[in-house]
């Protein structure tokens, strides 16, 4: 049996879903996509500061070729090694840039590559030591001219 | 991709026990991020380098999982530790399977 009231809800329900279909369409990484990956990495355990730092420019003018490095003050023995270092831009198609893996004959737990970057946004940084506990450090880095187009 | 894939690698020569060392490498590869479009609006597949990885006397020393947002010719710079004479091996793979590798010898004294 169609009710008066019914028609109108159904009528209410037709009008939103276009809305909707149009939310998650977005081409970029939103900020809540990058933290559910900070989320999965870290595994439960609290964010601490300190111990890693990431070093990028203040502004890059290639979004193409933006120089990173990644160091954690670590003694690379026992517990005190670091296991593995993420790289995440908030601000590109997807968040994921790189995962470093280290080991004891790694020496020092450092490295350093060459990221896109498709417009200014923080890039996060997040390293888990093998006793478990995660550091994060986080850097805006302007960028002039985007690095994803095409 | 005008030529295949040639990696670089700088490894010193020497050096004495326990020291540690840095290693730079490099890799020509253009890193299609399957984001780009051509002139017709097409995507362009996806091509990357997508795992890298350093031996030393077959010892896993660093490794790396690539994501698009890597810049093309892909450059990682990073430290090792050399108890003694030996081997470093590094390996690229591709997203379409295929393999390059280097291989440098350190003599320690």
């Amino acid at each position: 049996m169609m009710t008066r009231r019914r028609v109108l809800a159904l009528a209410a329900g037709a009008a939103a879903l276009p809305v909707l279909q149009l939310l998650p369409t977005s081409a970029f990484a939103s900020v809540e996509e990058t933290q559910k990956m900070i989320d999965d990495f870290a595994g439960g355990q609290e964010l601490q500061s300190g111990k890693l730092t990431l070093t990028a420019p203040e502004i890059a003018e290639n979004g193409n070729t933006v120089p990173i490095t990644v160091e954690v003050d670590s003694a690379m023995e026992g517990d005190d090694l670091v296991q593995s270092v993420m790289i995440l831009a908030e601000d590109n198609p997807r968040p994921e840039v790189a995962t470093f893996n280290f080991t004891a004959m790694s020496g020092t737990a450092a490295a350093t590559t060459r990221m896109r970057l498709a417009r200014t946004q923080n890039v996060v940084a997040l390293a888990k030591m093998a006793d478990g506990t995660v550091y994060m450090d986080r850097k805006e880095v302007k960028v002039t001219i985007g690095g994803c187009g095409g | 991709m005008a030529s295949a894939p040639k990696p670089r690698v700088k490894v010193p020569k020497t050096a004495s026990a326990g020291e540690v060392i840095a290693i730079k490498t490099l890799i020509s590869h253009e890193m299609e991020s399957g984001q780009r479009k051509d002139k017709d609006g097409n995507v362009i597949p996806r091509k990357i380098i997508n795992k890298f990885s350093c031996t030393f006397n077959d010892q896993e020393v660093f490794s790396c999982d690539l994501d698009p947002a890597i810049s093309a010719n892909p450059y990682f710079e990073f430290n090792a530790k050399v108890p003694e004479s030996g081997t470093f091996k590094f390996t690229w793979v591709d997203d379409d399977g295929s393999v390059y590798e280097d291989e440098q010898k350190i003599e320690v004294s």
